[in-house]
């Protein structure tokens, strides 16, 4: 290209993000598995990544595996018809309506946490609306139900984009050739528009999965304090116990299920969905 | 049949999304401290968030730091970017790899990153560290809105311009920059919001004693949840709603349908 | 020429309160090739929608072989459909996309791919098999989609712009091939396109549209010599339409001149619409002419010079293999079998038509 007299130019050009990329981005993440590879006094070990399978550690992992897992589902079971119907009103480009719906998604998310503080506390909002009814009060509050709840109210959104975009894409042509071929509605979802909208159900899973493994905040604020999920667990070792070491370790171990996600998606993908 | 169906659907989720936030909306204007009750309307919660120095200083924390960020953020990502184009495909796709890093990694893993290297550099933690830690993780996303419009540059118009006796300088002002601004300005509102938004970020490289309004809502719950909180998310919701609003009205939006 | 295939009778559809088609009535032949020739937003893809089952006409019948199918869902018209742009299926290999039909119906694997075999033979791109659409040229591409359509052995083929999204080279190689296809195939296929060359090329028989209306309909031969309006002769090529007189009976006063023709029953000293084609406009000497002009401008075309002549106030279109350089006195002289006469259109709605193109 000409636009750069040489290479040259453009490497000074691009330099300073380098550097800020090697001092922000990598050297930190070095920084991580370091401190998770070795003990307080610098030897090598496998000691912090292998606490994960220590019993109250394990637990916490499994707990945040499950809980994320059915909070994706639960967002991707709301969202998917969701989508579907957006995408058959057949709306202009930045449409009132969508932007509805991922609206909350702006609103701090701390706030959106704490809504659901509000409402679900024993003497809290719906509970009152309940007695007021004379219907049995509902104890959800410090329950796993609460954090799914928490997570599906704050992701949602992560999943609806994704999933209404890549159904907004397909052409309507070819839905129409699915069916001129002979294909019913259900054969032409099945065959057609679930696997032409792959990419954008693998993108919201991943959008919902990974933040939902491993918040902290959601968890401490409708958890209680005795639902501990790894991100917790992560977050007290460096805040209360100061042991970096095993709290790098423990990353690790959620570094490798990001990539294990990755690795997935990668190959969803190439399994016969292009863009 | 169908039709009402599904429009009874759309009506369901929405009420799911917004009934919350309308409940907190109502409870801001509820003298009763109690949640349960409703002691009648008052505005006593918005005047005492406002007399509040804490709020105050955390809003003024979390504004500047979402403004300095962006504007760090969208300079380098743009121009690196453009340097992009000069460089060799190989050095392109690491650095668009170690780009990607911070999107896709958990926010908790790149916030103790970041807190290990500043304890490590020795630099206090407060508003530097948190304002550093916000350039990184919005760098990327003023790159991914950039890049495809660098990517659609048409040089021979840059060409011509140059053709036409221009010099490089004026003929990149003229044609290029033109062609990307669409896509810097969604860059740079995207990192704005995310500024806005982070918590796991902020919170694991603030230090003690430092706070932005994500942090201050944090520690508040945790000691209980006070009216004001629910008068300021009133006050953030309008907000938003307003600048939405205004987006949809101001030209810009119409620059990035382009 | 053949039985009627598919009838379309008293069909109207509009969209928010626009009328795309206002009482069409069509009748199909069997094992005809008619192309749907119009501007856009004529109504032309509207009525291949209707026939295709995408689209559900406000009023009318669709009848099929005898047959109402106008409620009928896509999935069960013995039809295909070619589309515009292809529409093949990009998450699937070249051989899934051919197959998807008979795999809809259940055939048996070995004839399936026998089938796809058969069919990628058809438009000459054997071994594409394991191909993924993407990595296909637009061409090739097309011809997929085509295959696709035909592996199902549809009573007709419907083909909607085609040939749209190809470059020139291309697409007149693919006209060709068509017509072989067409021959081979032994069905009928209904085309859509608003490309008159296209159209007079391809088909046994061409519909005019426009706005809703059917213009005229006939053979590619009678709808070029023989225009019945201003629209189908200004849309259909190059002419020279010319307000006029009818003297009476084959004679007709052109630009003040009275010229002999071949029609009858316009009754005496009435208003008609001339259509004089450029190529049967003879440029003789000054002397032997009809009327006289002077060449204007010069394009030499390869087959044939297009020239414009100046005269009696209206600059005729002429082609001639004869150079008749700029600032040359000619004569104009026209044979009474190439001039057509039309009516001139009785309604405002026509005349907006006719002054609009």
């Amino acid at each position: 290209m000409k636009l750069f007299k040489s290479n040259k130019s453009a490497g000074l050009m691009a330099s300073p993000y380098i550097a800020w990329a090697l001092i922000f981005i990598v050297i930190p993440l070095c920084m991580v598995i370091y401190y998770g590879i070795t003990s307080a006094d610098g030897n090598l070990t496998i000691e912090n990544i292998a606490t994960i399978f220590k019993p109250g550690f394990f637990k916490a992992l499994k707990r945040s595996v499950f809980l994320a897992l059915i909070s994706t589902f639960v967002c991707f079971i709301l969202s998917y018809p969701l989508g579907m119907i957006l995408s058959s009103m057949k709306l202009k480009k930045n449409a009132y309506i969508v932007t509805l719906f991922i609206l909350p998604m702006w609103m701090n998310f701390l706030l959106r946490t704490l809504t659901w503080m509000t409402l679900l506390e024993k003497k809290g909002v719906i509970n009152t609306i309940f007695e007021f009814m004379h219907l049995p009060t509902i104890s959800i509050i410090n329950t796993q139900g609460a954090i799914v709840l928490g997570m599906v109210y704050n992701f949602l959104p992560f999943m609806i984009l994704p999933i209404y975009n890549s159904l907004n894409r397909i052409d309507e042509n070819v839905i129409n050739a699915a069916r001129d071929l002979g294909a019913d509605s259900l054969q032409t979802f099945w065959r057609i528009t679930l696997p032409l909208s792959m990419p954008g159900i693998l993108s919201g899973i991943t959008m919902v999965f990974i933040p939902a493994l491993t918040t902290f905040a959601i968890s401490s604020m409708l958890g209680g304090s005795k639902i501990l999920l790894i991100g917790n667990v992560i977050e007290q070792e460096f805040t209360q116990l100061y042991d970096w070491h095993l709290g790098s370790g423990l990353s690790i171990v959620l570094m490798i299920f990001i990539f294990i996600n990755m690795i997935i998606e990668n190959l969803a993908d190439k399994g016969g969905v292009n863009k | 049949m169908k039709k009402i169906l599904e429009r009874i659907y759309l009506a369901i989720i929405l009420i799911f999304m917004y009934a919350p936030i309308f409940t907190l909306i109502v409870l801001s204007f509820n003298s009763s401290k109690s949640r349960a009750k409703w002691g009648g309307f008052t505005l006593k919660w918005y005047t005492q968030l406002l007399s509040d120095e804490a709020v105050a200083s955390a809003l003024f924390n979390t504004l500047a730091i979402a403004i300095l960020s962006t504007i760090f953020a969208t300079i380098i990502g743009t121009f690196t970017c453009i340097a992009m184009i000069g460089l060799s495909a190989k050095v392109r796709s690491i650095l668009m790899g170690i780009t990607n890093i911070p999107m896709i990694n958990a926010d908790i893993v790149t916030g103790i990153s970041l807190m290990l290297l500043f304890r490590f550099l020795h630099i206090g933690s407060g508003f530097g560290t948190i304002l550093l830690a916000h350039i990184t993780f919005n760098i990327p996303f003023v790159m991914l809105s950039v890049m495809p419009r660098v990517k659609n540059i048409n040089f021979y118009v840059y060409e011509a311009a140059l053709d036409l006796g221009a010099s490089r300088s004026y003929a990149f002002f003229k044609t290029i920059l033109p062609d990307i601004v669409p896509g810097i300005v969604s860059g740079a509102l995207m990192a704005f919001t995310m500024s806005l938004d982070d918590f796991i970020i902020t919170y694991f490289t603030k230090g003690s004693g430092f706070e932005t309004l994500s942090t201050l809502i944090y520690n508040e719950v945790k000691r209980g949840i006070q009216p004001e909180i629910y008068a300021l998310s009133a006050i953030i919701f309008i907000v938003v709603l307003a600048l939405l609003f205004i987006s949809y009205r101001a030209p810009m939006s119409k620059a990035k349908d382009n | 020429m053949g039985k009627d295939l598919i009838t379309l009778e008293h069909i109207s559809k509009s969209y928010d309160g626009q009328l795309i088609l206002d009482d069409l009535n069509l009748s199909i032949y069997e094992n005809s090739f008619v192309t749907l020739l119009g501007p856009s937003g004529c109504g032309k893809t509207t009525t291949l929608r209707i026939i295709g089952g995408f689209e559900m006409p406000d009023q009318g019948r669709v009848i099929f072989h005898g047959q109402d199918i106008t409620k009928l869902s896509p999935n069960k018209r013995q039809l295909n459909t070619v589309f515009q742009k292809y529409a093949l299926f990009t998450h699937m290999t070249i051989a899934e996309n051919i197959a998807f039909g008979l795999k809809i119906k259940n055939k048996s694997a070995s004839y399936i791919k026998d089938k796809v075999k058969y069919a990628l033979k058809l438009v000459n791109l054997e071994g594409f098999e394991n191909r993924m659409p993407d990595s296909l040229s637009g061409g090739q591409q097309q011809r997929i989609a085509i295959a696709r359509a035909i592996v199902n052995e549809p009573k007709v083929l419907l083909l909607d712009e085609p040939l749209g999204a190809l470059d020139l080279k291309m697409r007149q190689d693919m006209q060709y091939e068509l017509k072989r296809l067409k021959e081979e195939l032994g069905i009928t296929f209904i085309f859509v396109t608003h490309d008159q060359e296209e159209a007079l090329t391809m088909s046994d028989h061409i519909v005019v549209m426009n706005q809703g209306y059917i213009q005229q309909e006939g053979s590619p031969e009678k709808i070029y010599n023989e225009p019945e309006n201003a629209f189908v002769a200004d849309f259909i090529g190059d002419s020279n339409i010319i307000r006029s007189t009818m003297i009476r009976d084959e004679l007709v006063e052109i630009l003040g001149a009275k010229f002999a023709c071949v029609d009858k029953g316009f009754g005496e000293n009435k208003p008609v619409d001339v259509v004089i084609r450029p190529e049967d406009v003879e440029l003789v000497a000054p002397e032997n002419g009809t009327i006289k002009g002077i060449v204007t401008d010069l394009t030499f075309k390869g087959v044939h010079y297009e020239m414009d002549v100046q005269a009696n106030g209206y600059e005729w279109l002429v082609h001639s293999t004869k150079l008749s350089p700029v600032g040359s006195k000619v004569g104009i002289k026209v044979d009474p079998f190439n001039i057509q006469i039309m009516n001139v259109p009785a309604s405002m709605d026509e005349e907006a038509i006719s002054e609009t193109v």
